[in-house]
């Protein structure tokens, strides 16, 4: 029989929530400030084929959103551990990185006006569920 | 709508970032897992674990993940590039069962699948949204500020 893991931990339903959702924010912040500032660089490989590796290096990190976004990453990272540290981590894998998924193309069709069509929404649900169920 | 077509190379990255990045943290749990218990008063150790062959190769393997990462989100787009990481999930679960003989729940083996299948429906598609160029001739990646 399975058991809410939300009953059984130490915290409640709102500070559980909170955790995971810190995760979720900064990890979604993360991922589409890194996306953006890897879309301003332009094409990575036509730049290394032109300038060489250390101009492809150059092109990456002289952009300060590039940094901006790896300290949005860190801060989930930091709040994984903060959350494995009160929550189970058979809570916290599978529902950060699911939900993750699915606020990641929200925020990619806001921020960085991506086309997630039908398809690709398909695909984040699949994807999703699945890593939940993977992950579980 | 033209679809942005991938080359084998860029379908190489996404391979290296689906890959990359699941047998990195796979190395750094074998690592972490070797060692005796760590305090964050003797810091010291932890410094010392960095250099222990198993933690080292995962270090080394997640390095070459972000920079795979990186390189595929200058040319497709995160909602493009994300399920391929999440296929990697996929590819350790199935090493696993086929080379460790480990065993697959049955929600494990619907995990492998609803990902298969979610990545299957987006690698279909177009992996860069299409933006209007000023000669008109291909999309054209957002200027640098």
């Amino acid at each position: 029989m399975s058991v809410d893991p939300l009953a059984v931990s130490n915290v409640g339903f709102w500070p559980a929530t909170g955790m995971i959702a810190a995760i979720i924010l900064a990890s979604t912040a993360g991922e589409v400030l890194t996306a953006k500032a890897m879309k301003t660089v332009g094409d990575l490989d036509e730049i290394r084929a032109k300038s060489g590796l250390k101009g492809a290096i150059k092109a990456v990190v002289t952009r300060p959103m590039l940094f901006a976004g790896i300290g949005f990453l860190a801060l989930a990272f930091f709040a994984l551990l903060f959350a494995l540290n009160h929550l189970d981590l058979s809570l916290v894998a599978p529902a950060s990185a699911s939900l993750t998924l699915i606020t990641n193309s929200i925020a990619a069709k806001i921020f960085l006006h991506e086309n997630v069509d039908r398809r690709r929404w398909t695909a984040a649900v699949f994807v999703c569920v699945g890593v939940y169920f993977l992950a579980h | 709508m033209a679809s942005h077509t991938l080359t084998a190379r860029q379908y190489s990255i996404l391979a290296l970032v689906a890959l990359c990045a699941p047998l990195g943290d796979t190395c750094l749990s074998r690592g972490m897992s070797a060692l005796p218990p760590l305090s964050i008063a003797h810091p010291a150790t932890l410094i010392a674990a960095v250099f222990t062959p198993w933690i080292a190769v995962g270090i080394a393997l997640l390095i070459g993940f972000f920079a795979s990462y990186l390189t595929a989100l200058s040319w497709a787009d995160l909602t493009f590039v994300l399920p391929a990481t999440a296929f990697g999930n996929v590819i350790v679960a199935l090493f696993a069962r086929f080379w460790l003989h480990e065993s697959i729940s049955w929600q494990r083996w619907l995990g492998i699948a609803l990902i298969t299948i979610g990545v299957g429906f987006v690698a279909n598609g177009p992996a860069l949204t299409e933006r209007p160029a000023a000669d008109g001739s291909k999309p054209a990646p957002e200027e640098a500020a």
